[in-house]
């Protein structure tokens, strides 16, 4: 399977990035990694963009393209979806509240209503 | 986290404060406690209540099934969260609550200075009775007599009775738009 994986910066995009690795290496994806600017992320999208390069380089995943995209994340996002040959677009599936509700952000909403791809949700 | 959200200018309330007992439109006598322990006073009751509770009626996610995993959501809020328990016959059937946006024990001590996420269900069985509205406003008035300032919740967008009711009390729409809508209210002060 192709699939694009987007990152924003946050904690949930560390463990996105986690998840998504350990599935590409047990089942052999085709896997390109997108890093979206969101400036009120804890990371900048150049920090987020090294943590994808060096947690790919440790499991020996070198050759597997990784690239920062402008503009607003979910159109960004969707757009390069829409440009490749992707089965699947895999993003963070939302942050917990200090009560423990489930919550998904405007980005999260607007790439389930406008991806033409399937789209994984990863908890 | 804390200090981004938008607040209402003006303040809300007063709220009534519980202890009180009132007769509900179905004419039930229903008695709405703080307890001052909720672990020891109230958390079996309430762990009944959610068994009971009718799991299309969850909302993100919460509150969860199943006794342990209850329990385990419960204990985990629940060492600084405040709450308020409505009861009929003694069974608890209605449970509001406020959690803290920080996890710092010194922050939790100056209760004015952070914000509280705010969650409230009510039985199926004692929905639509103005349960919902007395648990609300006892909690609100509960945490203005005990110095909490700012509330928020979020809520699913297209659940306008609840949305509805949160408005009433004086929760204002903040600017974040998504699946939820986040809501924002201001308490008075003690003064």
């Amino acid at each position: 399977m192709n699939v694009l994986l987007g990152l924003g910066g946050s904690d949930e995009s560390v463990k996105t990035l986690r998840q998504t690795i350990e599935r590409t290496q047990d089942v052999g994806d085709d896997l390109t990694v997108v890093i979206v600017d969101k400036p009120e992320s804890k990371r900048s999208q150049d920090e987020t963009y090294q943590m994808a390069v060096d947690r790919l380089k440790d499991v020996g995943l070198d050759e597997i393209t990784v690239k920062k995209l402008e503009g607003d994340p979910g159109s960004a996002l969707v757009n390069y979806a829409e440009q490749g040959e992707f089965d699947q677009l895999v993003i963070g599936g939302g942050t917990l509240s200090p009560m423990g509700k489930i919550q998904l952000g405007p980005i999260t909403e607007f790439v389930l209503l406008n991806a033409p791809t399937t789209v994984k949700l990863v908890r | 986290m804390v200090g981004t959200r938008q607040y209402p200018d003006e303040p809300s309330g007063p709220f009534p404060s519980p202890p009180t007992t009132v007769e509900d439109r179905e004419g039930r006598s229903i008695e709405v406690r703080a307890p001052d322990e909720f672990a020891t006073e109230a958390l079996d009751d309430v762990v009944d209540m959610y068994l009971e509770f009718d799991p299309s009626d969850r909302a993100q996610g919460i509150p969860p099934t199943g006794e342990d995993r209850i329990r385990n959501w419960l204990e985990t809020i629940g060492e600084d969260s405040i709450n308020v328990v409505a009861r009929h016959d003694g069974d608890a059937i209605g449970h509001a609550m406020l959690v803290p946006d920080s996890d710092d024990p010194a922050a939790i001590e100056r209760k004015s200075e952070i914000e509280w996420e705010l969650a409230i269900f009510v039985l199926q069985a004692y929905q639509r009775a103005g349960i919902g509205t007395l648990l609300l406003e006892n909690l609100l008035g509960h945490a203005s007599d005990i110095g909490i300032s700012r509330v928020w919740l979020t809520v699913e967008r297209w659940n306008n009775p609840a949305i509805a009711l949160y408005e009433r009390v004086g929760f204002e729409a903040t600017g974040t738009k998504s699946f939820e809508q986040e809501m924002a209210i201001l308490l008075e002060g003690e003064d």
